[in-house]
């Protein structure tokens, strides 16, 4: 694995499958009284934030403190930002303050490709503008890899329970095959893309199913599909998942209404129904009830929505241990 | 015994104990595990991956065969809790598998294949730490080859092989490596 997690390009589909392969094994601290490892004992962790998050930012915060290390969360609202001080100038700052990891969410695209030159941490991108957000991703095809391919843990052991056996009951291999549909905003999305990129590195295939307007203009070079038309798609996916209309990045008309978005590509219950009996509806949150899902859609058995939530803790903690649980980078001491 | 008579004896070196050996030897410890708890009464066995656990299910084997008892089974991996994990890479964790009725108050048999520094040992202690309170733990290893660095030794041990630090003892079990053997080699370069 490379120092940074930057984009889920940088991923190579070994590395994808050791991430999600030690989550499914530290999702089992859930479960457990003392739900805390020594791991990352002595390492500081610093959450970077200079955009309103609540999930991506505790869930970081509880997959560092669950590895035991120490955790600095920074925002730039009541920081010295306020007062115009730069990102390098804040870098260089959390560096002599010897941050072994930096979680950076940013505005702008490729803030965090920025930092990694600054800092010599690990740096993790919790979201940069509307380029990528990596861990959003490895989240989601962990929880797609849960729910479709079996094991939720916690059955018999098998007979002999070394290795990598084919009897395991933990969800493991590869998404191959998988069929996904992205609906909605994917021009603003840094979810989709990240998306894209790291489940078609697991083998899945992804069409995205958006207006035109709400499309990319490289998005032909995306390695997926592209539909205008969510009814023709929904048949066929095994997943289904939901972007927000991302109204606050929003500075032109894309869309006429949003009565008329949310009927062409909303999810409401109609909709579901054409689903495959097996399929599952995702969305990273945060929602907009009645506008891109319906609430009885939301709060239905196949949303994961709330299951995506606890494996992003899981998944965040299997990113920052296999990033920092070992041996210095060479590049870091010389 | 000649080392031709084994196919790894070229790679691995010499072969110390070959499968008959290694069975003995496990039913030895099996019988010794129900003497010294008065019959196996809530006895739990969990093996250290990756070959601790392989062993772990042999000797509960054994002791099923023995006393009709059913002895539950499973695995602890120590990966999170070792103290030598930032001298390599991040390594990919192994499996732990307790059995349903948990550790509290049960004796912990802890099976490994081989006890060297003692250190894969304590970290295992750790790990069980925050899974319960065993009412006891033991230890139990196929192969003691010396070396303590810490106050750590063996209950059950399936053959006490005196080596020098140089020396590499490699335990080949049937469920991983395809054949049961322990090896005894000269360290070769680029080994840890």
């Amino acid at each position: 694995m490379k120092r940074h997690l930057i984009s889920a390009a940088d991923l190579s589909r070994a590395d994808a499958l050791l991430i999600l392969d030690t989550a499914e094994e530290l999702a089992q601290l859930a479960d457990r009284p003392i739900k805390k490892l020594p791991t990352l004992r002595g390492r500081t962790v610093v959450n970077l934030f200079y955009e309103d998050s609540t999930r991506t930012r505790i869930s970081f915060e509880a997959a560092a403190k669950r590895l035991s290390a120490d955790v600095i969360n920074f925002s730039a609202k009541g920081s010295s930002v306020a007062k115009g001080e730069s990102l390098k100038d804040t870098a260089l700052t959390l560096e002599a303050m010897g941050a072994d990891a930096v979680v950076i969410r940013h505005p702008a695209s490729g803030a965090a490709h920025r930092l990694a030159g600054w800092v010599r941490g690990s740096v993790l991108n919790a979201g940069d503008g509307t380029h990528e957000h990596p861990t959003q991703a490895l989240l989601d095809a962990f929880t797609i890899r849960r729910r479709l391919r079996g094991g939720t843990g916690g059955r018999a052991a098998p007979p002999y329970a070394g290795g990598s056996g084919g009897s395991s009951p933990r969800a493991s291999g590869a998404l191959d095959g998988v069929r996904v549909t992205i609906v909605g905003d994917v021009l603003h999305s840094r979810v989709a893309r990240s998306n894209v990129l790291l489940l078609s590195t697991l083998g899945a295939e992804v069409t995205l199913a958006a207006p035109p307007t709400l499309l990319p203009l490289a998005v032909g070079s995306w390695p997926c599909a592209v539909s205008y038309d969510l009814d023709s798609e929904l048949p066929k996916s095994d997943v289904v998942m939901m972007l927000r209309v991302q109204q606050e990045r929003m500075n032109a008309a894309y869309f006429p209404s949003v009565r008329e978005y949310s009927r062409r590509y909303g999810l409401d219950v109609a909709r579901m129904a054409r689903l495959p009996d097996h399929a599952i509806v995702m969305h990273p949150g945060p929602m907009n009830r009645g506008v891109e899902i319906a609430a009885e859609v939301a709060d239905s058995s196949r949303s994961t929505i709330v299951e995506q939530v606890a494996n992003g803790v899981t998944t965040r903690m299997a990113v920052l241990y296999l990033l920092l649980g070992g041996t210095e980078f060479p590049a870091v001491t010389q | 015994m000649c080392a031709a008579s084994s196919p790894v004896a070229g790679r691995d070196g010499l072969a110390v104990l070959d499968a008959e050996e290694i069975r003995r030897a496990l039913t030895r410890i099996a019988h010794e595990i129900l003497e010294r708890t008065h019959g196996g009464d809530e006895v739990i066995l969990l093996g250290i991956p990756t070959r601790g656990v392989p062993l772990a299910y042999r000797l509960a084997g054994r002791i099923a065969e023995f006393e009709r008892l059913v002895v539950p089974c499973g695995s602890l991996d120590v990966t999170m809790h070792r103290d030598d994990l930032r001298l390599h890479p991040a390594r990919a964790l192994g499996r732990t598998e307790l059995p349903a009725e948990g550790v509290d108050g049960k004796t912990v048999v802890l099976v490994d294949d081989v006890l060297y520094s003692g250190r894969t040992v304590r970290a295992a202690l750790d790990a069980l730490n925050d899974l319960g309170r065993p009412r006891a733990v033991q230890l139990a290893v196929l192969v003691d080859r010396g070396h303590r660095e810490l106050p750590i030794r063996a209950d059950y041990v399936g053959k006490n092989l005196p080596t020098s630090q140089r020396e590499v003892v490699r335990v080949l079990l049937a469920e991983v490596d395809g054949q049961d053997a322990v090896m005894i080699g000269e360290e070769k370069e680029g080994q840890p």
